[in-house]
This record gives C-alpha cells, structure tokens and sequence, in this order.
C-alpha cells in the first residue's frame, strides 16, 4: 500500500476513534458541544488517540530495528524480553524509591530493557542452532524466566497488583496528565528515521558494515538504545502490547523489502492503523465494556504469527 | 602497493597465519591459492582489517590498515567475502547504491547515482535492478554483490571465493569483469581462488600458501608448474599449454 492510500486511512480511523465512546458523541454534535463533551474530548478521547497512534509507531518501529539488527524477522520487544525486563525496570523502580516518579520509573525501565535486550542479543550470538523459528522460542522463554522474578519480587512485596498493570497493555486508563510521557517516542523516531540507512546496512553484517566504513557495534548500540527507550515508554504508560513489533514489519517486509529508509514509514502508519483498528474492535465488540487492547492485539497479533511462521516454513 | 610485513594470525594454538611477509604490485591481479587451511581467507581478511593481527604489518599506500580511518579506507579498499547466505530483502539497485555509502552517507547525489548505473551496466544487471536479491539465483546474486563493489569504486579490490558455487559461465564471466577492472580502470585486485586453472588463465601474480606459510610468489608463470604445485598441494599435476592457458590437470 501507498503512502497516499495509509495517510488517510489513519486520519479516518484516527476520527472513528474520537466518537467511539460510553458518552455519546456524534460528529454532528461538533458545532454545540456540550461542557461535558468538550472535556471528554480533551481530557479523554483526544489523549487516547494520540497514545494509541505513537503506541503503534513506536511499538512497530522497534520491532522493524530489532529484526534488522538481529537479522531474523521473529525478533521483537515480545519475543526478546525487552518488554518483560521493562516491566521487572518498573517494579524494581518502585520498590527502590517507594512511589517513583514517572521519570524515575522511565529510567530505571529503561536500563532494564537495554541490559534484558543486550542479555538476548549474547545469547543470540551464542546459539549455534540457527533455526529462525527456534530464536523466537528462546527470546519467549528468556521472557518468561525475567517475568517470573518480577511476580516473586511482586508477591513478596505486595505488589501484585499494581504490577498487573502493565501486564496487559490497556488504553482505557490513558487521560490528560498521564500519558506525556509517550511523546518522548517521537524524537525517537524521528532519530531512527535518520539512522535507516546504518541500521539497514548494519542488517547485513559486521563485515559488510566495515566494508563501508560503518562501525557495526555504535550503530547496534544505537538501535538497541532506541529500542529499549521506546519500548520502556510504551510499557509504563500503556502496558504490554504483544506481537505488534513482530506482525506490522514482517507484512511491510513483504510488499516493500527491508531497506529501512523506504519500510521504515510504512511500518510506523500501519503500526498505528492496526493499533487503532484493534481498539476500535476492543471497543465495539462488548459496548458499553471495553475489552483491553493487550488481549485484542494478542489474539489477533498470535494468529498473524503463526500464519507468518506457517508461510515461512512453507518456504524452506 | 600492497605491503604485509611478518603477519602472524592464531586462534588459540593453532596458527592460521604463520609471520607471512610480501608485496602486492599495483595494477594487477593477484590469486592466492592453496589447499584448505593454507590460511588465504584469514590473511586476505586481515589485510581488509576485517580480522585482527597478532603481529606484523599491513601497509596500504603506506599506511597501516587497523589505525587507518575506517570511513576513509572505505573508499579506497572494498572485501567482498562470501556472502549469498545473506537473506535480506533489498532490491538489486538498493544494494548496488550501498557501495556509495563511504562516499554519500546514504544521501545519493547526481554522480553516485551515475556510478551505480554503470556498475550495474558493467555487471549486466540493468534489467533487474529492481528486482528482490531473495528472488535472484546464486550466480546474480554475486553478480549483484560484485556490481556494489564496483560502484564503491576503490582502488583495492579484495574478494574471497567469488566463484563458490557459481556455474562455469558465472565464473568466466566474473573472472573476465575482474580483468576488465584492471586492465581498463586499473584497478588492484586480490582475490582468493580455489581452482588453480582460474588462478593460472586469469592472474598476473600468484602467492602458494600452505599451513600459513607462504611456499612461493611470483608472476603466474612461475607458480604453475609440477614443482611448486606438488609442494602446495601435494600432488603430482600435469600442467599442459592450450591456447597459451597453463592448464592444471589434477583429476587424475
């Protein structure tokens, strides 16, 4: 798909989404909108739109940097416990500093991500057995060992369920005041943007790299860091939101190839259209409840997976 | 001017690379060849400081490859190591525009593009440049890979095994463009070979290397005979002039 066909796509379902809601706001109400109407909007649905768009850009990004930079296209925040060391980050940052600051918390997340990511990125190396299918497994269970000590860490300290949280990603929580935090992914896009070039060239190893004169452990460096940021961000103001990172580049890769500098677009729009679609559907399906967007996301994202690790074997 | 002074190369107490000193001439391509585990791959890839040296020297126009600015020699010295595994979905011409990297940083202007056209016209991949490499054969994806090397133009051109697993038209073909390079653009080629009646029709010199060591080198002429060939490979080869080709016939 075209640039030109996915801009407005986002915009209309970026407008479906403003008027999905239990009050009831219709585009006709436009022209006299009621108090209560005007801070919904502000206080509520506009946030949430915005979240969920920089969500699905940031979230779809880091996967498309992740498979690049790992060379196998099942790598993605899920399935290389970025996303678990995150959250291990925020519990760890609440129980150092007792009611953490957003800021603390983003850091201390952060750290965890990069150290979580960079402990996958050595076990990669280490694996002998090259199977594409087999890394993803193994990033699941490296997932499940850091989530593991996160709930034992949790249980001990009562903290079960304040990190409930963040175990399933959910945006029906995200007002005014508490959802700032996700601008910090559009400098980073923008960043990754820049660096397309390096992290595709990067893609194709460290010998091709030198090759070109491109030091291959900054510019890996440098993609892990975007990674761990935006991901830790996504996660402290959204929750967990699996196999986005995975699904939305793997079906870019097919149409437009894996030069960074031309998917790197599409992958950010389509990240958020999907993201946007399955809040829409999360809304609709049970109105006037909400189902939350980390189960949508999840069983519908879990069943692309599979169609993509079927296709692939299909292939060999 | 290619110079490596007493290089020496081991991975724990195996030595790869055993204090090998030469020099390669400017203009000419030059085949190092050898049986398996002579040490031609590590050596070839410590002069492209893809590897690093335990000891010794490698000076290119006389300056020292692992201190050079990297970005620098990039357009100076290119490696082409073997490298079709390589799964990544780029088109033909995306790959080929890489080659300009050391010089654009990603940002193509009027002449990169003109050189990436001609390299893809001195490989014969104009009709395909748009096409996937994952959708290429073996033989066009080297031919891919070689077209990117020449539009990094450097003056060093260094390639490990480009023949591997290319049918004989394929490895004519290259062999004649690696020719063209020299002879037309003057360029230096260095290149590992593991058929020595490639190494004897094409190249101008040849350095025999055996368990690391350097056994002999010389203009073609010189190595390929029944001595130094039963000294590298240990057998006992007939060599018969066809064509005024040296041709070595080990099969039986």
């Amino acid at each position: 798909m075209k640039l030109i066909v996915l801009i407005p796509i986002l915009v209309i379902l970026s407008i479906i989404s403003l008027f999905i809601g239990v009050i009831p706001l219709n585009p006709t109400d436009m022209f006299n909108l009621t108090d209560q109407q005007i801070q919904i909007i502000f206080i509520s649905r506009i946030p949430r739109v915005i979240s969920i768009v920089m969500a699905g850009v940031g979230l779809s990004i880091s996967g498309l940097i992740m498979q690049q930079l790992s060379r196998n296209k099942f790598v993605s925040p899920t399935t290389a416990g970025t996303m678990d060391s995150a959250r291990l980050g925020i519990l760890v940052a609440m129980m150092l500093f007792g009611s953490a600051t957003p800021m603390e918390r983003t850091i201390v997340a952060f750290i965890f991500a990069l150290l979580g990511t960079f402990i996958f990125m050595k076990l990669l190396d280490k694996i002998k057995f090259k199977d594409p299918v087999f890394i993803p497994l193994v990033g699941l269970m490296f997932g499940s060992v850091i989530s593991s000590i996160t709930t034992f860490f949790a249980y001990q300290h009562d903290l079960i369920q304040n990190m409930s949280a963040w175990l399933q990603g959910n945006f029906a929580l995200i007002l005014q005041g508490q959802y700032e935090l996700l601008y910090l992914s559009v400098p980073l896009v923008i960043f990754a943007y820049l660096f397309a070039n390096r992290f595709t060239i990067a893609g194709m190893g460290e010998d091709f790299s030198k090759n070109l004169g491109l030091n291959y452990r900054v510019i890996v460096n440098i993609g892990l860091t975007i990674v761990a940021l935006m991901t830790s961000v996504v996660v402290l103001t959204v929750g967990t939101i699996p196999f986005l990172g995975l699904v939305v580049p793997n079906i870019v890769s097919m149409y437009h190839g894996d030069h960074l500098k031309r998917s790197l677009p599409h992958t950010a729009l389509l990240g958020a259209i999907f993201l946007l679609v399955m809040d829409i559907l999360g809304r609709v399906i049970i109105f006037p409840y909400e189902i939350a967007i980390g189960v949508v996301v999840g069983v519908v994202g879990s069943f692309i997976f599979l169609y993509l690790v079927m296709r692939r074997s299909v292939y060999e | 001017m290619v110079e490596i002074k007493e290089v020496a190369k081991a991975y724990g107490d195996s030595v790869v690379v055993d204090h090998v000193s030469m020099h390669i001439p400017k203009g000419k391509i030059t085949s190092f060849i050898g049986p398996n585990g002579a040490g031609k791959s590590t050596l070839l890839s410590i002069v492209s400081r893809l590897i690093a040296k335990d000891h010794g020297e490698v000076l290119i126009d006389d300056e020292e490859v692992s201190t050079a600015n990297n970005k620098e020699l990039a357009k100076k010295l290119s490696i082409l190591k073997q490298s079709n595994h390589i799964n990544v979905r780029l088109t033909v011409r995306q790959l080929v525009s890489f080659g300009r990297f050391p010089y654009s940083q990603g940002k193509l202007n009027e002449f990169d593009e003109k050189m990436v056209d001609s390299a893809l016209a001195y490989m014969e991949l104009g009709e395909m440049q748009h096409k996937f490499l994952d959708q290429l054969s073996g033989g066009q994806k080297q031919r891919a890979h070689i077209a990117m090397v020449i539009a990094q133009d450097t003056d060093y051109i260094l390639l490990d095994e480009p023949l591997n697993n290319l049918d004989m038209k394929h490895s004519v073909q290259i062999m004649k463009v690696l020719r063209r390079l020299v002879d037309d653009l003057g360029k230096t080629v260095i290149i590992v070979l593991h058929d020595v009646n490639f190494a004897s029709v094409y190249s101008d010199q040849i350095v025999a290397l055996k368990e690391g060591k350097v056994v002999k080198q010389g203009p073609t002429k010189e190595i390929i005979n029944n001595g130094v060939l039963k000294e590298v490979y240990d057998m006992d080869i007939k060599i018969q002039d066809i064509d005024q080709c040296r041709i070595c016939l080990y099969f039986s």
